[in-house]
C-alpha cells in the first residue's frame, strides 16, 4: 500500500509537468488550430538558457524568472518572424514549419551547449518542511509551481482586458477585428505565453531527467497524450489529463508493463483517444454541416 | 453640412469575382442612411468594404481620413462600428464579456462602466442575462447584443447589416425603435443595409438603391418611396 501511494504521488508530480506542456499545446491549438510539434524543443532550449544563467552565477529564482521572460520574447518573435507569413497557409505547411523548428532548436541546443548530459538543480531542498514520506521536495515543489502557473493564467484570461481580447480573438477572429483587436498580435502573445509555460515545464522536469537536447522528446508525447485525453480545446481538461497520464504512466510502469515500456502508455493513449473519443474527456464535439 | 463619409469609385472583389463597380455615395453626419437592393446586389460587400474586410480599390474618406488600405482594426479605432451579417457574437463568452470586448479600444474605465449601464437600461433583457453564454441567447437578444457591442465603441458611424434578419415583426419593431432612439439621443450616424425596403425607408433619411454592384437610384427616403420602379419592384405596391 505504501509503495502504491508513493507511485501515485510521484505520478502526480510528473503529471504536473505533463499538464504544463499540455497547457502550452492547448493554448496554441485554441488560437490557431495547430498542434505545435516544436513545443518540447522550445521548452528544452529555454531550459538551457536557465542553465547558462545559473552557470554564470545567477541565483536560482532570478534565473527562473529571467528565463520565463526570455522564453516569452522568444515565442513572440518566432510567431512574428517565422509563422506570420504562414498565417493563411494550409495546415500541412504549418506542420512542416513546426517540424523545422523542432530540428532547428534541437541542433541549436546541441551546437551551443553540446550533447553531454548535464545535471540541473532543483530549487526545492530535500529536507524542507513540506517534504513528506510520499512526496520529495522537488515533487511537491513542481506540483506547486504548476498550480501557480495555472492560477496566474486563469487570472490573466479571466480578469484582464488583454486576456479577454485573446479569448475573443481565438474564438471569433473576424468579430475580434471588428471591435479593434489586433488579432495577429494576440496570436504572438499566445505563442509567447505558450513558450513561457513550456519553459517552466522544462525547468521543473530537468532535475528529474537531466538536461540534454533530447530531454523533452518523451515528455512532449506525454503532453500530447494529456492534451488529447482532456480534450485539445479545453485548458482545464488538458491539466487534468496531465495528472491522469502522470499517475497512469507510473502505476502501469511499476505494476504492469515495467519501466522500459512506459512511453508506450502515451502512444497507446493517443491512439486510443483518437479512435474511441476524438474530442477527449472534456472537449467539445464540433459538428459541421457540409 | 460637412460629409461624414465620402465614397468615390469604390470597387470590391472576392478573389477574381468583382462585386462592386465604381460605387459613389456619401453620408451626412447625424443621419441614418439606408442601402437597399436585391440579393447579391453588393449591400453587405459595401459595408465590408468600408471596414476593409474585403479587397477594395477607390476612395473612402471618413472625417478626412482615407480608409482604403487600412487594417480593419485601424478603421474600427477611428470610430466605425460594424454589426456584421450573422451578428458576430462571441458565442462562448458571456453577454457582459461581449460588451466589454466592444469597448476594448477605449481607455476611459469610468466611461465604459457608464455605457455598460446605459446598454442594460436600453435592453433590460441583456441585463437579466449578463452572465449567460451569449450563444444561448435568442436571435432577437443576439441582435440587441450585437448593436450594444458596437455602441460600446462610442462609434462616430454605426454600420448595420440586416438588423431585421430572421426576427419576428414585434422584435424588429422594438429594435428599429431603439435604433431611432440611438440616432436621435446619442447622435450616432448610421448606415443600414436592409432587404425589407419599406422598413428601411421609414427609418432612414436618405437611401441608395444598389443593382448588381452599382448605385441605381439615390435620394431622400421620401422621394425614393414615391419612385415608380422602387414602388413596383421593392415595395410591392
Amino acid at each position: 500500500m505504501e509503495g502504491f501511494l508513493h507511485q501515485v504521488f510521484s505520478g502526480l508530480a510528473t503529471g504536473g509537468i505533463y499538464a504544463s506542456v499540455a497547457l502550452a499545446l492547448v493554448m496554441i491549438y485554441q488560437a490557431t488550430h495547430h498542434l505545435n510539434f516544436a513545443q518540447g524543443e522550445l521548452a528544452m532550449f529555454c531550459t538551457f538558457i536557465a542553465w547558462a544563467l545559473l552557470q554564470a552565477g545567477w541565483p536560482y529564482w532570478a534565473a527562473f524568472f529571467a528565463t520565463i521572460c526570455a522564453s516569452f520574447i522568444l515565442g513572440l518573435l518566432i510567431q512574428r518572424i517565422l509563422l506570420r507569413p504562414f498565417e493563411k497557409a494550409p495546415v500541412l505547411t504549418n506542420v512542416i514549419v513546426f517540424i523545422g523548428l523542432l530540428v532547428i532548436f534541437n541542433s541549436l541546443a546541441g551546437w551551443i551547449f553540446d550533447y553531454t548530459i548535464k545535471p540541473f538543480p532543483s530549487p526545492f531542498p530535500k529536507d524542507a518542511w513540506y517534504v513528506t514520506e510520499y512526496f520529495s521536495g522537488h515533487e511537491i515543489g513542481s506540483v506547486g509551481v504548476t498550480l501557480c502557473v495555472l492560477l496566474v493564467l486563469y487570472a490573466f484570461f479571466r480578469f484582464t482586458p488583454m486576456g479577454l481580447a485573446m479569448r475573443g480573438a481565438a474564438q471569433n477572429p473576424d468579430s475580434a477585428r471588428l471591435v479593434g483587436i489586433r488579432v495577429s498580435w494576440m496570436l504572438a502573445v499566445g505563442w509567447g505565453l505558450a513558450a513561457a509555460i513550456g519553459s517552466v515545464a522544462g525547468m521543473m522536469v530537468a532535475p528529474i531527467v537531466f538536461l540534454d537536447p533530447n530531454m523533452m522528446s518523451g515528455i512532449l508525447l506525454y503532453g500530447f497524450a494529456a492534451a488529447l485525453l482532456g480534450g485539445i480545446d479545453n485548458p482545464w481538461g488538458a491539466v487534468l489529463g496531465g495528472f491522469i497520464v502522470g499517475v497512469l504512466e507510473n502505476l502501469l510502469g511499476a505494476y504492469v508493463i515495467g519501466t522500459e515500456l512506459k512511453l508506450t502508455v502515451a502512444l497507446v493513449l493517443i491512439v486510443g483517444v483518437l479512435t474511441l473519443k476524438p474530442s477527449g474527456l472534456f472537449g467539445k464535439v464540433v459538428v459541421t454541416r457540409v | 453640412m460637412p460629409k461624414l463619409l465620402e465614397v468615390g469609385k469604390l470597387c470590391a472583389s472576392y478573389g477574381a469575382t468583382q462585386v462592386l463597380y465604381d460605387v459613389d455615395f456619401s453620408l451626412e453626419a447625424g443621419h441614418i442612411t439606408a442601402i437597399l437592393g436585391a440579393n447579391g446586389a453588393g449591400k453587405t460587400t459595401t459595408l465590408r468594404a468600408l471596414c476593409q474586410t474585403v479587397r477594395t480599390s477607390g476612395s473612402i474618406q471618413f472625417e478626412g481620413q482615407q480608409l482604403v488600405g487600412k487594417a480593419t482594426e485601424s478603421v474600427v479605432r477611428l470610430g466605425v462600428a460594424h454589426v456584421p451579417d450573422g451578428r458576430g457574437t462571441f458565442t462562448a463568452l458571456s453577454v457582459e464579456e461581449n460588451l466589454r470586448l466592444g469597448a476594448y479600444t477605449r481607455k476611459d474605465k469610468a466611461g465604459v462602466a457608464a455605457d455598460l449601464d446605459k446598454m442594460y437600461q436600453r435592453f433590460p433583457r441583456l441585463k437579466e442575462r449578463r452572465h449567460q453564454q451569449a450563444g444561448t441567447l435568442s436571435g432577437g437578444e443576439q441582435q440587441m447584443l450585437a448593436i450594444s457591442r458596437a455602441l460600446m465603441l462610442r462609434p462616430r458611424l454605426l454600420l448595420l447589416d440586416e438588423p431585421s434578419f430572421g426576427l419576428a415583426p414585434l422584435i424588429v419593431n422594438e429594435i428599429f425603435g431603439i435604433m431611432r432612439q440611438i440616432n436621435s439621443e446619442d447622435r450616432v450616424s448610421m448606415l443600414v443595409v436592409e432587404q425589407n425596403a419599406s422598413l428601411a425607408l421609414d427609418l432612414a433619411d436618405h437611401a441608395y438603391l444598389l443593382e448588381t454592384g452599382r448605385v441605381a437610384i439615390s435620394g431622400p427616403s421620401e422621394t425614393i418611396k414615391n419612385d415608380e420602379t422602387v414602388r413596383r419592384v421593392y415595395l410591392g405596391i
